[in-house]
């Protein structure tokens, strides 16, 4: 612990990172069993991605745990991010309040999942977003009643992110899956073996009824002068067609977010198709005191996110000698993984990315890196030195992601900060990770 | 709640992200310029991508995705 150092020190024996199913099922069982919790999140209102709240109204199911944890005690810090991880069992985070120390007994890492973000052409222009982005952004007042959405790529998640802004008001012109007919009827037995999964796809397909929907089809380019104006779409047997747009939303499913967990050591493995967090069956990592839930684990949706957090809680509350009842769901656990693998199966990102890219399609939009300076490269850290590909605001997420697929590059360690801090932040702590491993 | 966006006065409901107040000001302006000077718009909706970035109060970097409106809040963008 460093003691020369002028900054704010927070301690709570749970501190849980990322306040949506997982992390709120986590802070509701270990407060419960009487321990001290501190959930932390990015956002401004709790919820995550699917409890997302609605112009800054905390959806139903965020409200009403939230009214628990705060007789409990639980302390929620919005707007607050992990900047790095600090010797000691502590982070370094910032946010509303300023940059502190945040010193942990244990750690539940809720950090959920992000779009699976590839690029094509014209995917830099205005009006050109991810579908679970356009559908988060509209739920924060971004106007889009009137306007005319293309929802493309593969996955659930484009129904959802359809049904949304249908109800907000745009014109669903098209809603194009990447799954063939004969995939998305497999994925269909499935279902009817999930009845509560049934539901939810009677109910989403009822509100999406009169909408384009194109099967077997992939957006090949977005064109426009100066921002979308229209989506060129490649279907079986390379049938073309065009569709005039205002807007694109394009997502091929979600990937887990395991930076923080990787930067405290913790294992990965694969897991419904993309590298997860390694956990057992007590949602242990593979580093002491370090617990995972949720998405971080392998996307598996908002159900298993909330059992695993609850077995987390419970995981926490024995260790730490609280008082807690016995987690008794790993049946209902285990349905919901195997619809998850079922989803991954037929949702699968595609494996011919690199034939979609235009020399001049810009894989790093973070520092306008086009794909012909970075296909004759050998690896990621060449690539990264050479291009600045990966250096940018995003820190790779977005084109490391693509590249790793694409080229088959080994990933990078993950290296701090976190996430972008003010030099201040950076400034107000004296122990710093070490310097002597190599440049990346 | 009253904001402004490069100067110019806006009218905003309570819980409207930055990022959002700047399409209605001024749709299709975004938030960031790229290196390349391309105008940019938010991507990713949660935080990872960054192109949603502006300066909020003088402070720059501001997400504007993960950023609410506050009365009287000062806007900039880079266009």
């Amino acid at each position: 612990m460093a003691e020369s150092d002028n900054i704010t020190e927070l301690h709570a024996r749970v501190v849980v990172i990322g306040a949506g199913p997982a992390g709120l099922a986590a802070a509701a069982v270990a407060s419960a069993a009487g321990l001290g919790v501190l959930l932390l999140d990015a956002a401004p209102v709790p919820g995550g991605q699917i409890w997302r709240a609605r112009q800054g109204v905390a959806a139903e199911p965020v409200a009403r745990t939230l009214a628990r944890l705060a007789p409990a005690g639980v302390r929620v810090l919005a707007g607050t991010r992990v900047v790095m991880t600090l010797p000691d069992r502590a982070l370094l985070i910032d946010g509303p309040g300023g940059a502190r120390r945040l010193r942990w007994d244990r750690l539940i890492l809720a950090t959920g999942a992000r779009e699976r973000l590839l690029p094509f052409p014209g995917w830099t222009l205005p009006g050109v977003f991810g579908a679970g982005g356009l559908q988060a952004l509209v739920k924060g007042g971004w106007p889009i009643r009137g306007r005319r959405v293309v929802v493309a790529g593969t996955g659930p998640l484009l129904l959802a992110a359809a049904a949304t802004l249908r109800r907000e008001g745009a014109q669903v012109v098209g809603l194009v899956e990447e799954a063939r007919a004969a995939a998305l009827a497999r994925f269909a037995g499935t279902l009817a073996a999930h009845p509560r999964k049934a539901l939810q796809a009677v109910r989403l397909g009822s509100s999406l009824l009169g909408v384009p929907f194109i099967r077997a089809s992939r957006v090949v380019a977005a064109e426009g002068d100066g921002r979308v104006e229209r989506v060129l779409l490649r279907g079986e047997g390379g049938r073309t067609r065009t569709i005039a747009c205002d807007a694109l939303a394009a997502g091929w499913g979600l990937i887990p977010q395991t930076e923080l967990g990787q930067s405290l050591g913790c294992a990965l493995a694969p897991r419904f198709g993309a590298p997860a967090l390694a956990v057992d069956a007590a949602q242990r990592t593979s580093v002491d005191g370090v617990l995972a839930a949720g998405e971080c684990t392998g996307v598996a949706g908002a159900r298993a996110a909330q059992l695993q957090g609850e077995a987390a809680g419970h995981a926490v509350a024995a260790e730490l000698g609280a008082e807690a009842r016995p987690w008794g769901h790993a049946s209902r656990l285990a349905r919901e993984h195997a619809f998850a693998a079922a989803v991954a199966a037929t949702f699968a990102p595609p494996a011919d990315w690199a034939a979609r890219l235009r020399d001049d399609t810009l894989v790093c939009r973070c520092e306008d890196v086009p794909w012909s300076a970075l296909r004759g490269q050998p690896d990621l850290r060449s690539a990264k030195l050479a291009t600045r590909c990966g250096m940018g605001h995003c820190q790779g997420r977005l084109c490391h992601d693509t590249l790793a697929a694409v080229m088959h590059w080994p990933r990078l360690p993950v290296r701090p900060p976190l996430s972008p801090a003010p030099l201040a932040t950076l400034l107000a702590i004296t122990e710093h990770p070490s310097t002597k491993e190599p440049l990346q | 709640m009253k904001v402004t966006v490069d100067g110019c006065p806006l009218d905003v409901a309570a819980g409207t992200l930055v990022a959002a107040a700047i399409e209605l000001a001024a749709p299709g302006r975004g938030a960031r310029l790229s290196p390349a000077g391309l105008r940019r718009q938010p991507l990713c909706g949660m935080g990872v991508c960054g192109e949603c970035r502006v300066e909020v109060d003088g402070h720059a970097h501001r997400l504007g995705c993960q950023t609410l409106c506050a009365p009287g809040m000062e806007i900039r963008t880079d266009g």
